[in-house]
C-alpha cells in the first residue's frame, strides 16, 4: 500500500482538512497525528491531487504539518457477539474502558437490499400502548420516528417500547445525546436486564461532530450483520436531527449550496440511507428502526422531520407526554390489523373520527357557543378517551384495549350514531345490563 | 471510436474526467474500480457512469453506484452510445431498477444486496417467443412499421422497424412462422443506398428522447376511469392526459397510486418507483402475480412492469428511472396500446437533479433546484399523449407524477413547475388525510380539464353544495350553531353527506375499493336525487340524528355488491327514509 505519510496540510476549515496527496481513493480512511493525539479521518472529496478529509475527533489542534498516514481501506467495525454489552464511540472505539473487540471488521455504509429480496412485513410489535397498538400498529421491519420537542420524554418512551418488543438484540445510537440521557437509557436496559442483548453506540454532545455522523452508520452495520445472521434486531436512533445538523455543518464547511434552510441538496437521500436498512429478510432476521426526531420550533415543516416524514413507514408524534392521533401514523398497520381481531380497524377508524369530532366541539366550547345534544355526548367521550386511551401510563394488552373501546362508545353514543357498520355493531356492541 | 479518459476528481457521484478524444453529451461511459476481492485479490469493476457536462478537454459523469473507491487515475471507458434500454418481448411483469436491470435476477445471482457494478441484460436472452411474420418481402416500410407479432402475455407485441432507422425500407426478407429467440434475426431490410440491416426482435432506444414513429399526436378524448369516484366523477383523468398528485408525507399519494395501478382501465400499467420506500413496491410485486385482472381473467402482474428505484438505490438512476418508465410506455403505445405511467415520486427526481447541480456548482434557483427545472418537467409530461399510428390505430401513454413538496406546501418549484404542464391536479390535503377522508384529494381546491363520465353540470352543481357546506361550517364556527338557520344546517349536513358517502372511498373495503364506471354513474345519479330533495325538519338534532343514519346506511350500500339484492333492498330503504323527511312529501 501507498504506506507514505504525509506532512503538509494546505488548509484547515471545520472538521476539514485539505492536502495534496497521490493515489487516494474516494472515502478512504486516514490516520491523523497531532500533538494532542491521533485521530481517524475520511476521504471525503477528491480533486486533482487536492484531497479534503473529514477528521473524525475534529480538527482542533492540527497544525499545517501533523502527520496524515492513508490506510487503503474505508471505514469500517468490528463485529462478533462480543459487541454485545459494550458501549463505543461512533468510531468505533470502546468508550465503556473495556477491551477493543476482535472480530470480523465489517464495511458500514454498505449497499442497498435488493427490493426483490424484500417481504411483506406481517408481524406486529406489541407494545401495550393503545395509543400504538390498536391506532398505529407498529410492525416488524417498520422504520418510524417519534417526532416531538425538547422536554418531552422520548427517550423513554424509546425505552419502554425496546423493553416490551421481544427482539433478539437492541442496537442503541446516540447523537448529541446529552450525558444524562446516556445514562439514563443505560441504566434502564440495565436495570431491566437488557444490556446484554445491547449494542451502544454512543455520541454525546460533547464529542466531535463526525463522529456523530458515524453512529448511524455503525450501528445499521452490525444490526445489518445481525440480522443476515437470523437475529430480530431493534434499532434506536435518538436524536436524528443531531445527525442532520451535523451533516448541515460539514455541508457548510465544504462549501455547499444549502437546498432549505442551509441543510444540503441531499438530505433526503442521506435519511432514507439510513432509514431504508429497515427490512424484514426472507428466511433470516429482521430489523426494525425506530429513532426520535426532535422537531426544532415544534414545527413539522421544518426540514428534518419534512424529510424524515416522507421516508419512514409513519411517525409518532409525541407531544404534552402523549401519543397524538392527529398526525401519527403507521403505514405498516394495515398489513397486521386485519389479522389481529375482526373489530381492530373498526374501531381504529370510528373512535379516531369521533376524536376528531370532539375537537372541533372543544373548539366551539371555547367560543362560548351553546353545546348541544351531539355535542355533550362528544365532550363525554372525548374526555374518556384522552384519560382512558390515550394517557401514556396506560399498559394493556391489544384485546382489553379493543374491548375498552367499545365499552366507551357505547356508554356515550347510540349505535347509530358512530357510524359503525350493522354487521359489525351485532357482532360487538356491548349489550345494556 | 469510443474515448477512453482518467479521473481527476471525486466528488460523490460525480467524478471529473481527462478524456484522449471526442465525447459526447449523456453519453455512458464505464469507471474503473479496482478493489480487493474476498481472497484478497485486485478485481476491476466498472461503474456505469453518464456525461452531463464537458468543459475543455475534462467531462463531468454522474456515476450510477456508490464512488467508494475510486481514485485520481482510474481509467474511464466511454462507450459511444447514450443511455438507453433495451425494447422487445420479455418486459412485462418484470422489476428493473432505474437502469434497467432486472432485480430478481440480480438477487439470484447476487443475495441479499445489490452489488454494485453488476449489469444484466434487461431481456431475458433463451426464452422463445412465437413469431408470426406481418410484413412480406418487396414491402417499403418505415421506422415503427411492424414487421411480426409475437404474443407476449394477453398482449400481441409488434416485432417492428427499429426507430432509429432514417428513410425508407425495403424488406428483402422476414422468417416464416416459428419460434425464436430475441436475439434471433427475424427479417432483413435494405434502402436506397443499398445499405442493409437485420432486425432482430431486441432494439435499443435512448431513454431521454421521445420515440415518435407515429403520425400524429392527437386530442385526449376517451376518459380513463380509476374506478374512484373522487376521480372518475370530479377530476377526470383521459387516456393520453397528464395529472399530478401532490401532497404532503402521508396525505395518500402511494395508496392512490397503488389504486390506480390495480383498477385503471387500461391495458398496461407501468410503476416507476422513484426515489420512495421499497417496501411500498414489495406490496404490488408480492401482491399482484396473485390477483385476478377482471379484464382479462389474469394475473394483474401480466399487464404491469415496475421501474424499481427506491430511496437508497443510487440517486443517479433515480433520475434514469422516470426516463426508462416514460421509454417503455411510449414502446408499448407503439403496438396500439393503452398505457399508463405512474412516477412516485418526481420530487425525488428532481432533487436527484438538485444534487448533481449542486455538485456542478451551477447557479441555482429557487430551493436550490437547477435553473432548467421547469423545462426538464415539462418535456416529461410532454412524452404523455395520444398518438395516432402509422395503421391508423391508436395508443396512448397516460402520465401521473406524485409530487412531494417540501412542507406539504404547493408554493415550490416542484409542485408549480408540474402544475403548469398537467391537464389535471389531484391534490391531497393533509387536513383531509388527518381527518381519515380518504383519498384526501381535496375537493375544492382540485381540478381538471378532462371531461369525464358524469353529466359535468350535475358535477358543478354537487361542488356547489360541498362549497356552501364548507361556507356554512365556516360561518357555524363565528355564530355557533345556535346562529345558523336550519336551512343552512341542512346543507351543511348535505354536503357532509356527499363527502362521507361518495368523495371517500375505503380503500381496504373489498367491494368500496373499487366502483365502477356503471355503479358511479347509478350511485351519483341517487346521491343527487337526495341531494336535490328538499327536506324538513322540527330542529337540528333530529336533522343531525337523521343524516348520521343516512350516511350509515349509505355506506352500507357502498359496501354491498352492485346489483345484488343487498344493493336493492338498501337502496329501498335509503330512499324510504329520505321520503319521511322530504318537503314535497
Ligand atoms: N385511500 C385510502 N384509504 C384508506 N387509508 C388510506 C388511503 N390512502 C392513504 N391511507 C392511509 O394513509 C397512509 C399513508 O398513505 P401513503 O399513500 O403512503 O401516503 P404518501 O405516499 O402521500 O406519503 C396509508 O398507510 C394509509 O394508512
Ligand atoms: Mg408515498
Amino acid at each position: 500500500m501507498h504506506n507514505v505519510a504525509y506532512h503538509r496540510i494546505e488548509r484547515i476549515a471545520g472538521s476539514v482538512i485539505t492536502l495534496r496527496a497521490e493515489g487516494v481513493a474516494n472515502q478512504e480512511l486516514a490516520q491523523v497525528t497531532s500533538s494532542f493525539g491521533t485521530s481517524l479521518a475520511r476521504v471525503i472529496r477528491i480533486d486533482g491531487d487536492m484531497v479534503d478529509l473529514q477528521v473524525f475527533a475534529g480538527a482542533r489542534g492540527i497544525s499545517t504539518d501533523s502527520e496524515v498516514r492513508f490506510l487503503g481501506e474505508p471505514m469500517k467495525v468490528p463485529y462478533s457477539e462480543a459487541l454485545l454489552g459494550r458501549v463505543f464511540n461512533g468510531a468505533g472505539k470502546p468508550r465503556d474502558n473495556g477491551p477493543e473487540v476482535d472480530g470480523e471488521r465489517i464495511t458500514i455504509g454498505g449497499p442497498s437490499v435488493n427490493p426483490a429480496k424484500r417481504i411483506i412485513p406481517k408481524t406486529m410489535v406489541r407494545t401495550g400502548i393503545p395509543m400504538i397498538d390498536v391506532f398505529n400498529t407498529l410492525v416488524v421491519s417498520q422504520k418510524l420516528p417519534i417526532f416531538s420537542i425538547a422536554g418531552e420524554p422520548y427517550n423513554e418512551l424509546l425505552a419502554r417500547i425496546a423493553l416490551q418488543a421481544e427482539v433478539d438484540v437492541i442496537v442503541l445510537g446516540g447523537m448529541g445525546l446529552k450525558h444524562d440521557d446516556y445514562l439514563y437509557l443505560k441504566d434502564f436496559l440495565e436495570k431491566n436486564g437488557a444490556l446484554n442483548r445491547t449494542v451502544m453506540f454512543m455520541h454525546t454532545a460533547s464529542d466531535p461532530i463526525v463522529e456523530c455522523l458515524l453512529v448511524p452508520d455503525a450501528s445499521l452495520a452490525v444490526a445489518e450483520k445481525f440480522a443476515t445472521e437470523g437475529k430480530n434486531v431493534l434499532v434506536l436512533l435518538t436524536d436524528m436531527t443531531n445527525f442532520a445538523d451535523a451533516m448541515k455543518e460539514i455541508a457548510i464547511t465544504m462549501e455547499q449550496i444549502p437546498s432549505n434552510r442551509g441543510y444540503p441538496g441531499d438530505l433526503y437521500s442521506q435519511l432514507a440511507s439510513r432509514y431504508e436498512k429497515a427490512v424484514d429478510f426472507e428466511g433470516s432476521g429482521s430489523i426494525t428502526i425506530l429513532a426520535v426526531t426532535t422537531m426544532p420550533g415544534d414545527d413539522v415543516t421544518h426540514p428534518v422531520p419534512d424529510n424524515t416524514g416522507y421516508i419512514t413507514e409513519g411517525q409518532f408524534y409525541l407531544r404534552k407526554g402523549r401519543i397524538e392521533p392527529f398526525g401519527s401514523l403507521s403505514r405498516l398497520k394495515q398489513q397486521v390489523n386485519g389479522k389481529t381481531r375482526s373489530d381492530h380497524r373498526t374501531i381504529m377508524n370510528t373512535m379516531i373520527q369521533l376524536y376528531a369530532s370532539y375537537k372541533e366541539t372543544l373548539e366551539k366550547q371555547s367560543m362560548g357557543f351553546n353545546m348541544s345534544n351531539w355535542d355533550q355526548k362528544l365532550l363525554k367521550y372525548g374526555q374518556r378517551f384522552e384519560k382512558e386511551m390515550m394517557d401514556l401510563s396506560v399498559n394493556i394488552p391489544l384485546e382489553k384495549a379493543l374491548d375498552l373501546g367499545w365499552e366507551i362508545l357505547a356508554d356515550c353514543f347510540a349505535p347509530e350514531e358512530t357510524g359503525i357498520p350493522t354487521k359489525m355493531i351485532n357482532e360487538y356492541w356491548p349489550k345494556k345490563g | 471510436m469510443a474515448s477512453i479518459g482518467k479521473i481527476i476528481g471525486v466528488n460523490g457521484n460525480l467524478i471529473r474526467v481527462k478524456f484522449e478524444s471526442a465525447v459526447s453529451q449523456n453519453e455512458v461511459a464505464y469507471a474503473k474500480l479496482t478493489q480487493k476481492n474476498k481472497d484478497g485479490k485486485s478485481e476491476v469493476i466498472p461503474l456505469k457512469s453518464e456525461v452531463i457536462r464537458i468543459r475543455g478537454d475534462y467531462a463531468e459523469l454522474q456515476v450510477f453506484e456508490d464512488t467508494t473507491g475510486l481514485k485520481t487515475g482510474d481509467e474511464v471507458e466511454f462507450t459511444g452510445e447514450l443511455l438507453s434500454v433495451e425494447l422487445g418481448p420479455g418486459l412485462l411483469t418484470q422489476v428493473f431498477d432505474g437502469l434497467q436491470n432486472p432485480l430478481p435476477k440480480l438477487a439470484e445471482e447476487c443475495g441479499f444486496f445489490l452489488q454494485r457494478g453488476k449489469y444484466l441484460k434487461a431481456l431475458p436472452r433463451d426464452k422463445k417467443w412465437a413469431f408470426t411474420p406481418v410484413a412480406k418481402a418487396g414491402d417499403v416500410v418505415v421506422a415503427g412499421d411492424t414487421l411480426g407479432t409475437v404474443p407476449e402475455g394477453v398482449f400481441t407485441h409488434r416485432i417492428m422497424v427499429p426507430f432509429r432507422l432514417l428513410g425508407k425500407w425495403t424488406v428483402e426478407s422476414v422468417s416464416a412462422a416459428g419460434e425464436f429467440t430475441v436475439e434471433t434475426v427475424v427479417a432483413k431490410l435494405k434502402n436506397a443506398h443499398g445499405e442493409t440491416q437485420d432486425v432482430t426482435m431486441v432494439q435499443t432506444w435512448p431513454v431521454k428522447m421521445p420515440i415518435k414513429a407515429y403520425e400524429e399526436r392527437l386530442r385526449p378524448s376517451k376518459p380513463l376511469t380509476m374506478q374512484q369516484r373522487i376521480i372518475d366523477t370530479f377530476f377526470p383523468v383521459m387516456q393520453g392526459g397528464t395529472f399530478c398528485t401532490p401532497g404532503p408525507f402521508g396525505a395518500g399519494k402511494t395508496v392512490l397510486q397503488q389504486l390506480m395501478s390495480r383498477y385503471a382501465d387500461v391495458d398496461i400499467v407501468i410503476l416507476a418507483a422513484c426515489g420512495e420506500r421499497a417496501g411500498e413496491v414489495v406490496e404490488t410485486l408480492r401482491e399482484f402475480p396473485e390477483l385476478i385482472d377482471p379484464r382479462t381473467g389474469k394475473s394483474l402482474m401480466e399487464r404491469t412492469l415496475i421501474i424499481c428505484n427506491t430511496s437508497s438505490m443510487p440517486v443517479a438512476a433515480r433520475e434514469a428511472s422516470v426516463y426508462t418508465g416514460v421509454t417503455l410506455a411510449e414502446y408499448y403505445r407503439q403496438m396500439g396500446l393503452n398505457v399508463l405511467l405512474l412516477a412516485d415520486s418526481t420530487s425525488r427526481w428532481a432533487q436527484a437533479l438538485r444534487e448533481m447541480s449542486g455538485r456542478l456548482e451551477e447557479i441555482p434557483g429557487e430551493e436550490a433546484f437547477p435553473a432548467y427545472l421547469e423545462s426538464v418537467i415539462a418535456a416529461f409530461y410532454e412524452r404523455g399523449g395520444v398518438v395516432r399510428l402509422k395503421d391508423g390505430s391508436t395508443g396512448s401513454v397516460t402520465i401521473c407524477g406524485s409530487v412531494s413538496p417540501a412542507g406539504g406546501n404547493f408554493e415550490e418549484p416542484v409542485t408549480q413547475a408540474t402544475l403548469k404542464v398537467v391537464g389535471a391536479f389531484l391534490g391531497l390535503s393533509r387536513e383531509r388525510s388527518d381527518q381519515r377522508r380518504f383519498p384526501a384529494i381535496h375537493p375544492l381546491d382540485s381540478w381538471s380539464k378532462y371531461e369525464g363520465i358524469i353529466d359535468s353540470k350535475k358535477v358543478a352543481e354537487a361542488r356547489h353544495i360541498l362549497a356552501n357546506g364548507v361556507d356554512v361550517n365556516n360561518m357555524m364556527k363565528v355564530v355557533g350553531e345556535e346562529g345558523t338557520s336550519i336551512d343552512d344546517f341542512v346543507i351543511y349536513l348535505k354536503s357532509e353527506y356527499l363527502d362521507a358517502v361518495y368523495l371517500q372511498q375505503d380503500a381496504y373495503n373489498e367491494i368500496d375499493a373499487a366502483c365502477s364506471a356503471e355503479r358511479q354513474k347509478y350511485v351519483f345519479d341517487k346521491v343527487y336525487t337526495i341531494l336535490k330533495t328538499p327536506m324538513k325538519f322540527s330542529e337540528k338534532d333530529v336533522a343531525r340524528t337523521f343524516f348520521l343514519k343516512l350516511t350509515q346506511s349509505t355506506k352500507d350500500w357502498n359496501r354491498v355488491k352492485f346489483d345484488s339484492q343487498e344493493f336493492k333492498d338498501l337502496e329501498q330503504s335509503i330512499f324510504a327514509s329520505v321520503k319521511e323527511v322530504s318537503a314535497n312529501a
